[in-house]
């Protein structure tokens, strides 16, 4: 076996997080990839939340919703789950809980709880499984007692020491159980991995926009995105930077207008009902030509949706924002490496053409997380500003489109920044030759972002007839199907820059069949690659149920579809 | 005519015609601002004033400072944002009370909770000028306007009182017919660290002909013994009427200013724009994340 895949599930506050990341923490530390996604409820007790980490000799950056092991907290947790168990799942639970397994599973009885109170605190259930599942796949004690201690340090040496015996309860047990059912999980180890770094999407985002030279960050909380406010925030005062909660989304998207004025650096980071509000802001942005990085986690909408939940269905919003014809640039990080650099170079493509740009992510790759090597830091930021002139001119004709920005108080000259349609120096003006060339000017600068679009990433044999198109975070759950079906003639062309459209009408040209794969119910990406390229894709593998495509989801449905 | 300053007068081309009408109010706000702001010694590169929409709204385009004509009611989150990069800058909202009152409310109530070191100057003319004589918050009840041709049914809001409720730490009110004691009070506003609220009666001589220059003139009073630092006199004030009560009606000097709690500004005051980002810290987050 190459890759386990463990599902925790259980009620909101019971503690599912702590076993997560004592578990992944030291699995990585024993040399282990790890990848884990969540999913969970819009509660905060309650409910049932599940979280699959996925355990593999190589780097696993798909998701896979076949569960190997499950271990459920609380009742019900089998039923949520019923459809991604097998025959082959083994289901690791309490007594209690043996009416709910359907015949045919195998349920191995652990008595963790009562563990837990002999050791004197039911809390200790949580360390003790991460314990029992640690010795499942033959990890190394050593790793998960560093682990452990390192995360209880602060409570005291009494609650260290009863961790470190809870955890080796739980190892002990795991011996028990892989002895009486005869049954091991050996996973090759690379010890390179110790070294890794892990981390999440909403991290990511935080860590490139700092990387970007974000030092203003504005927002409302809103789930999947407050995270990356979160961890701003958390760290503001050792990097200098100012993090604000404003009283609404208006409020948010304006600040960061005024935060690039005064020559600050503003992020700003919401979900879709978020970024309705900042739609008028998003105009003036594009009128008084000012820089704005959105960070929009797109979640299943319309309305409030479902909170927690996966989809890609604000692409049209996010398009389409603000009144009036104003240039922007729209990023789609595939992965986690890629949300770190794309954020990052958020920041210098709105600031070199002075537009608003769009970096959207999703809950799945906010919340999913992973190890990797490490993530590459800048030297210096362009910071494509200018000392002003006693006669400076903020709105200066010339071919590119793009004035030289000036900051109120660098050089002698001040700045005059407007919404309304404006001369040269930014003062109003209803003049026909000036708001025919002002508007023209603004639009030019599609152009240079046009040049500077990212091209698509191909995968896949180059004599394929069938060519699945995706964008976002589904990226390498599709690379997981061309990689097991190559043969059939199955390639991919996966897009992380969805606006401007790059022109990829030769890779679609040369396939039999495109197949548009998105997270929504209309296929928006389809629909723009259509205006964008004049190239119409009729076959669409769209998943709207704020669940991330599958391995599974998207092998059924390539079957259907005759591909397979 | 008062000696006009000119070191804020702007010779840039489009500021050659002003837009307001003939006896509008705002010319005098604008000339009392430009002599409070070369009284103090501020240069023009040192003033940012921002504005919403409105005919107040439009004050950028005629001072020489540095401007930003914004949206509507959304004034005051990009002033204290940029006050907030760019602390040595001298940071001015603008907006009419349909801007203020109306349109940016909530902006309005939580800049006051937030308390930046800004000003604000609230052109209120109880009526809505730039579109065309609608009534604004402040209109009073009775008054016939081209969208409540029966007359305004709904009691004005009282915006004082509204402020000094909700901790506002520097409250003035004033009628621009009065230039010493206007300017006086925007110097005060300007001088307080924290956010100064500066509200300024003006008359409309275009779609107002209840509240004209001379009805502000014969139903206004400037207090004499008022203790600023007393709330609750501040708020009794606030509920008189006929005559209205001007001048400073509460400053609270100890509100935390939200400039102050910034991390950028622990050690140095030096604009954003001129600093690097910490790129060894930034690595040093990621190491960190290697367990």
């Amino acid at each position: 076996m190459s890759t386990l895949n463990i599902v925790l599930g259980g009620a909101a506050g019971q503690g599912i997080n702590t076993t997560e990341e004592l578990l992944t923490k030291a699995l990585k530390e024993s040399g282990f990839n790890i990848f884990a996604t969540k999913e969970y409820m819009s509660r905060v007790r309650g409910g049932i939340n599940t979280t699959t980490i996925s355990i593999s000799s190589s780097p696993v950056r798909y998701y896979r919703e076949k569960i190997d092991i499950l271990v459920p907290f609380t009742k019900g947790v089998v039923d949520w789950t019923s459809e991604r168990l097998s025959e082959n799942t083994l289901i690791l639970g309490e007594k209690y809980l043996e009416q709910e397994i359907p015949s045919g599973l195998t349920h191995i009885v652990v008595e963790i709880e009562k563990l837990a109170k002999d050791l004197g605190n039911k809390l200790f259930a949580n360390t003790i499984l991460s314990g029992l599942l640690f010795g499942i796949v033959k990890a190394d004690k050593k790793a998960l007692n560093k682990v452990v201690e390192k995360k209880f340090s602060s409570k005291g040496d009494d609650v260290v020491s009863k961790n470190v015996q809870a955890a080796e309860k739980g190892y002990e047990l795991s011996e028990k159980i892989c002895k009486e059912y005869n049954f091991s999980f050996e996973i090759e180890r690379d010890s390179s991995v110790c070294e890794d770094i892990v981390i999440n999407g909403s991290e990511a985002v935080a860590l490139g926009a700092l990387n970007g030279g974000c030092n203003f960050v504005s927002f409302y909380p809103m789930s999947p995105s407050t995270n990356v406010a979160v961890n701003l925030a958390d760290i503001a005062e050792e990097m200098g930077i100012i993090v604000e909660q404003f009283e609404d989304e208006i409020a948010a998207s304006n600040a960061s207008i005024g935060a690039w004025f005064g020559g600050g650096r503003g992020l700003v980071t919401t979900s879709g009902g978020g970024f309705s509000l900042m739609c008028e802001s998003l105009s003036l942005a594009g009128m008084s030509e000012s820089p704005v990085v959105i960070h929009l986690a797109q979640r299943p909408g319309p309305a409030t949706g479902l909170p927690t939940r996966t989809a890609q269905g604000d692409l049209n919003l996010a398009l389409y924002a603000g009144h009036g014809d104003f240039p922007r640039a729209m990023y789609a990080p595939s992965s986690i490496e890629e949300a770190y650099d794309l954020s990052t170079k958020a920041f210098d493509t709105a600031d070199k053409f002075q537009v608003p740009v769009i970096l959207l992510t999703d809950e799945y790759l906010v919340d999913m997380y992973y190890n990797v090597k490490t993530l590459a830091v800048n030297d210096t930021v362009d910071k494509h500003i200018v000392e002003m002139n006693s006669d400076y001119k903020r709105y200066k004709l010339n071919k590119s489109g793009i004035s030289p920005r000036g900051v109120p108080g660098y050089g002698d000259g001040i700045i005059i920044a407007n919404g309304n349609e404006h001369d040269e120096y930014g003062d109003t003006t209803e003049e026909i030759g000036l708001t025919t060339a002002m508007q023209e000017k603004r639009m030019k600068k599609l152009e240079g972002l046009k040049a500077e679009t990212l091209k698509p990433f191909f995968y896949g044999n180059d004599s394929y007839s069938v060519l699945m198109v995706s964008w976002g975070s589904t990226r390498d759950t599709v690379k997981r199907l061309v990689d097991k079906y190559e043969d059939k003639g199955l390639a991919m062309l996966h897009f992380s820059q969805v606006y401007p459209v790059y022109d990829a009408s030769d890779y679609l040209k040369k396939a039999d069949k495109i197949i548009a794969v998105e997270q929504n119910i209309t296929g928006q990406f389809a629909e723009l690659i259509h205006r964008e390229l004049d190239i119409k894709i009729n076959e669409r593998i769209l998943k709207y149920d704020g669940r991330q495509i599958s391995e599974e989801f998207l092998e059924k449905e390539l079957s259907e579809k005759g591909v397979l | 005519m008062a000696k006009q300053s000119k070191l804020f007068d702007s010779d840039r081309p489009k500021s050659q015609d002003i837009s307001w009408c003939p006896g509008c109010g705002n010319f005098g706000i604008r000339n009392e601002l430009m002599d409070v702001l070369e009284e103090m010694q501020y240069k023009p590169k040192e003033i940012a004033v921002i504005s919403g929409i409105g005919q107040a709204g439009k004050m950028p385009h005629y001072l020489k400072a540095n401007g930003f004509h914004t949206l509507h009611g959304r004034s005051l989150p990009i002033a204290t944002a940029t006050k907030a990069v760019n602390p040595g800058l001298e940071v001015i909202a603008i907006g009419g009370d349909g801007d203020m009152f109306a349109e940016g409310g909530n902006h309005l109530l939580h800049t006051i909770k937030r308390n930046p070191n800004i000003t604000v100057i609230i052109h209120n003319n109880q009526v809505y000028g730039l579109t065309k004589g609608q009534g604004s918050p402040t209109s009073l009840a009775g008054m016939k306007t081209t969208t409540q041709p029966w007359g305004v049914y709904d009691e004005p809001m009282n915006s004082i009182a509204l402020v000094v409720s909700q901790g506002c730490s520097f409250v003035a009110r004033t009628f621009m017919g009065y230039k010493e004691e206007t300017k006086e009070i925007i110097k005060n506003a300007i001088n307080h660290v924290g956010f100064s609220y500066v509200e300024i009666f003006q008359n409309c001589v275009t779609f107002n002909k209840v509240n004209t220059f001379m009805w502000y003139k014969n139903n206004t009073y400037f207090m004499k013994d008022h203790d600023v630092t007393d709330k609750e006199q501040a708020m009794i004030k606030a509920f008189e009427k006929d005559p209205y009560p001007l001048g400073i009606f509460y400053v609270n000097k100890e509100k935390p200013c939200f400039d102050n709690h910034l991390p950028p500004y622990k050690d140095s005051a030096e604009p954003l724009y001129k600093r690097e980002p910490d790129f060894d810290k930034i690595r040093k987050k990621i190491e960190q994340k290697r367990g």
